[in-house]
């Protein structure tokens, strides 16, 4: 009964609901391309959390630095281009630790997210709080015709995909785009023998540290990204860690899919709706029984709900997804096995 | 002089890794239209020397000459950019890609940003055909028997047009009939004037197919042969540096009490398909079992199954009479099984492991290895002692025992495995292609040891690929055929041709 209740439900809401859930799995999908490129290649970044961070702090200091002298376009624009500076900055950083130095590739990756995390809760104290200016402002959400928006059925369809900012709208396009190119061009097959079995990959000519490198910088330059729509398109301010762990739901959704761009986004879009479902109820309370039970849930519950569903993800409910075979696992030449 | 110069020329080319001389200046060179063969024992250096030539290891002086011209190799896409193409020892294919895939990586067919897959396809099967094999380029190589894979090799080189193509160890994992389809291809390559530097430690396999034959021991050339002017005994000598019994004497046996009984035993494979369909076989104290049969007919999962590696689909696994059937592999190494794995870098070995680790694997944490309280801690002067006579008695050819035994030639690997099972008394040794890549004189002291291990009352079930290996260690031979034993015959009384007949055909009792 009030199973059924909760799916009559669902669907009264969904309007309401899925404009926000592409908005809500934009630095999720984002974050998890990165993860597969990089992991693709064989490069294991755990540091996507740090990078997004940092990228979206610089991208917001661009911003916020330029605007009232060039204009909130302009400004804008070259914020979103500093932070996915930042990103593939911050990539070859970690290319350099994996594939150079061969690092411990978790212990990179968990560096990046402490220094990612003390130096922009210190650099946002020392020169954006103190200047109790205005924001970088945020990138707008394109408008459609209320005759679209109106159309039954199509219309809450339509505003999901479009009814968005340029960041969330970019990036069913890249996850196409990275699909492709990752299972049919040149470059996608090179990551892919690279990721399995580097040294056949070397026996074959292939430069497996440039293959690595090229990887990680533009898999990172993706965390960048998502870093900007985090301040530049979604909220428009900078706080210390905002990204809330979002780097890693990003690679709970990169497994989920498979290592497959696609599949990876279907994870955050999943992710994106178990946000949305823990907002939406606390703004449409529905009626009776469901209603009560709804409301007595406490509402860490719901804001706990992505991070829940990564768990369980985790643990193996989706069964059990094989990694490719070299991932995290540096090359040596002259080597043998 | 009008004659050409030779199509491959290597000259005083030495390496030395850590502690090894692995070449000491090695001249070797390969005509247009020649097969020539490589010989020499485990860690001889033939990897090596290959390794250089196609640009994987920098020599340390030495130099390479293509069609008379100095060239330098600094990477393999140098070596292929030379018309070097090489199979090598442990295959370089991607599993999870196709087979044009792999043909086509680092040399892309494309179409606009995209892979032209269709036309590399054609490319492909066009090749094929001129080699005189068949193969799908659209299946992923983790489908396809080693016997395929060994010929996406040979394409992968050919595609990227060489004319000089080193196969090291080609024929380990075939079976004898597609060792004879390689055969047929390197012929026909060689027909078409390609220089072909093979490495092989099967003798007659080399007497067979090469035009020269040369020889490497410790780093060194030895001497050049043409085959009509040796023989394998020959040959075996100039390896080894001294007397090698091509054929162990393997005396009579004194059969004890049955130690290892399987009833009706079934074993499902991977993709859950019955490979082992009701086995009864009997293996007696102080015998050698033979199992003789074809890669692939189940082989490998009823080994699996009596080692617990895998859970029987049903009937009964007895040792010594007592009920094993599925029972987790620890329990059964601790009633006195030995296992010598088939694959030994994925099953025998931790590669990355030093070499006392790995010949301690399967005692480490009981005593003496392991000492103190609850036995937590590690006894290292133990271990030490214990390696270092293991390695000895084994001739274990390694610069010392904490090296990574990935570093290790493959043969040398193997004799880590056994030794490390042959230690102490086993109940029942099981052997699972145990010489395969073994060079004649370790395969003459593995065999040895086998002989002498029955003698001493153990129980032996040895698999093998090799009808040769198993006809002259077996004391009975049990041909396995699609999941059953097919035939059960007395050493004494048993005919090759019957038997390979059995193995390719089954006979009657398959029907
Ligand atoms: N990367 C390496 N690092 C250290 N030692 C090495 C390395 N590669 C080879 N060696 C050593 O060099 C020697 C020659 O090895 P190589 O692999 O060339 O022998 P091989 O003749 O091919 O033997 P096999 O018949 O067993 O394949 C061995 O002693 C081996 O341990
Ligand atoms: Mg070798």
């Amino acid at each position: 009964m009030i199973v059924v209740d909760f799916v009559v439900y669902l669907f009264t809401v969904l309007p309401d609901l899925l404009p926000i859930i592409l908005g809500l799995a934009t630095p999720l999908a984002l974050g998890a391309l990165c993860g597969v490129i990089n992991e693709r290649a064989g490069v294991v970044n755990i540091g996507i959390e740090g990078i997004m961070l940092w990228s979206a702090f610089n991208g917001y200091l661009a911003g916020f630095a330029l605007h009232d002298t060039i204009g909130a376009g302009p400004s804008l624009a070259l914020g979103i281009a500093t932070a996915v500076l930042t990103g593939a900055v911050l990539g070859l950083l970690h290319a350099w630790l994996t594939v150079t130095v061969r690092a411990d590739q978790i212990i990179a990756g968990t560096m990046m997210n402490i220094a990612a995390f003390g130096i922009t809760g210190y650099l946002n104290r020392l020169i954006i709080t103190p200047s109790g200016r205005g924001g970088a402002g945020v990138l707008g959400v394109l408008h459609l015709p209320p005759e679209v928006i109106g159309l039954p059925a199509v219309g809450p369809i339509i505003r999901m995909f479009f009814e968005q900012g340029p960041i969330a709208m970019s990036v069913v396009f890249f996850v196409i785009a990275i699909q492709l190119l990752l299972f049919r061009s040149r470059w996608g097959l090179r990551t892919r023998a690279v990721g399995e079995h580097p040294k056949a990959a070397d026996t074959l000519g292939i430069d497996v540290f440039k293959q690595r490198y090229l990887n990680v910088v533009l898999g990172c330059a993706f965390a960048g990204l998502a870093g900007a729509y985090l301040t530049l398109e979604s909220t428009g301010s900078f706080q210390n860690g905002m990204t809330g762990g979002r780097g890693f739901i990003a690679l709970a959704a990169m497994i989920f899919g498979r290592w497959t761009p696609v599949g990876a986004f279907l994870g955050a879009l999943m992710f994106g709706t178990a946000t949305a479902l823990g907002v939406v109820v606390n703004i449409r309370v529905p009626e009776g029984d469901l209603g009560q039970i709804l409301k007595s849930i406490p509402t860490f519950w719901y804001a706990a709900l992505p991070y829940l569903v990564t768990i369980v993800i985790l643990a193996g409910v989706v069964g059990r997804s094989i990694p490719p075979a070299a991932d995290g696992v540096p090359y040596e030449k002259e080597g043998r096995a | 002089m009008n004659e050409r110069p030779p199509a491959l020329e290597m000259r005083g080319i030495t390496k030395r890794f850590p502690g090894v001389l692995a070449n000491d200046d090695i001249t070797f060179d390969v005509r247009a239209g020649e097969i020539h063969a490589l010989l020499g024992e485990n860690g001889a250096g033939k990897t090596t020397l290959m390794n250089i030539l196609y640009g994987l290891v920098s020599p340390d002086t030495g130099e390479v000459l293509v069609d008379g011209t100095p060239v330098t190799i600094r990477d393999p896409s140098n070596a292929i950019a030379q018309g070097i193409g090489m199979v090598h020892q442990h295959f370089m294919l991607v599993p999870v890609l196709t087979v044009a895939e792999n043909v086509i990586l680092g040399q892309e067919l494309l179409r606009g940003p995209f892979l032209d897959l269709p036309q590399a396809a054609r490319r492909i099967r066009e090749l094929a055909t001129q080699l005189g094999f068949d193969v799908d380029p659209d299946v992923r190589i983790e489908q396809l028997p080693v016997g395929q894979q060994q010929r996406v090799e040979i394409l992968k080189a050919i595609y990227r047009g060489a004319r000089i193509l080193v196969l090291d160890e080609p024929t380990a994992v075939l079976t004898p009939q597609e060792t004879v389809e390689v055969f047929t291809v390197l012929r026909r390559l060689q027909a078409d004037g390609a220089a072909i530097v093979f490495i092989s430690h099967k003798l007659e396999e080399v007497l067979a197919i090469a035009d020269r034959i040369t020889v490497i021991r410790r780093g060194k050339v030895v001497g050049t042969r043409r085959p009509s002017e040796t023989s394998d005994v020959d040959l075996a000598v100039m390896m080894v540096g001294r007397e090698v019994l091509l054929r162990v004497d393997r005396g009579k046996s004194h059969p004890g009490d049955v130690v290892l009984k399987t009833e009706g035993l079934r074993v499902k494979d991977d993709r859950g398909h019955e490979a082992v369909r009701g086995v009864d076989l009997e293996v007696r104290a102080g015998e050698i079992l033979g199992i003789a049969g074809v890669a692939g007919n189940g082989q490998d999962e009823l080994v699996d199954a009596l080692v617990g590696l895998r859970r029987p689909a049903g009937g009964k696994v007895l040792l010594g009479g007592a009920e094993i059937t599925g029972a987790p592999t620890r329990r059964i190494r601790d009633l006195g099984v030995a296992h010598v794995p088939g694959d030994r870098q994925r099953f025998g070995l931790v590669l990355p492991y030093p070499v006392e680790d790995n010949l301690v694997l399967t005692s480490f944490d009981e005593p003496p290895f392991a000492t103190g309280p609850l036995n937590l801690l590690r006894n290292d002067a133990a271990i030490d002692e214990w390696s270092e006579r293991l390695i000895k008695e084994f001739d274990i050819r390694t610069p010392s025992r904490d090296v990574r035994a990935a570093t290790l030639s493959g043969g040398n690997q193997q004799k880590i495995i056994v030794a490390r099972e042959f230690r102490g008394a086993n109940r029942l040794v099981i052997l699972d292609q145990p010489t395969r890549g073994l060079d004649v004189g370790s395969i003459e002291f593995i065999h040895r040891r086998a002989i002498e291990k029955r003698d001493a009352g153990t129980a032996i079930l040895l698999t093998s690929a090799d009808l040769d290996e198993v006809l002259e260690l077996s004391d009975r031979i049990a041909v396995m055929f699609r999941g059953h034993i097919v035939a059960i015959f007395d050493a004494a009384v048993a005919e090759r041709d019957r038997i390979g007949l059995l193995m390719a055909k089954g006979g009657a009792a398959a029907a």
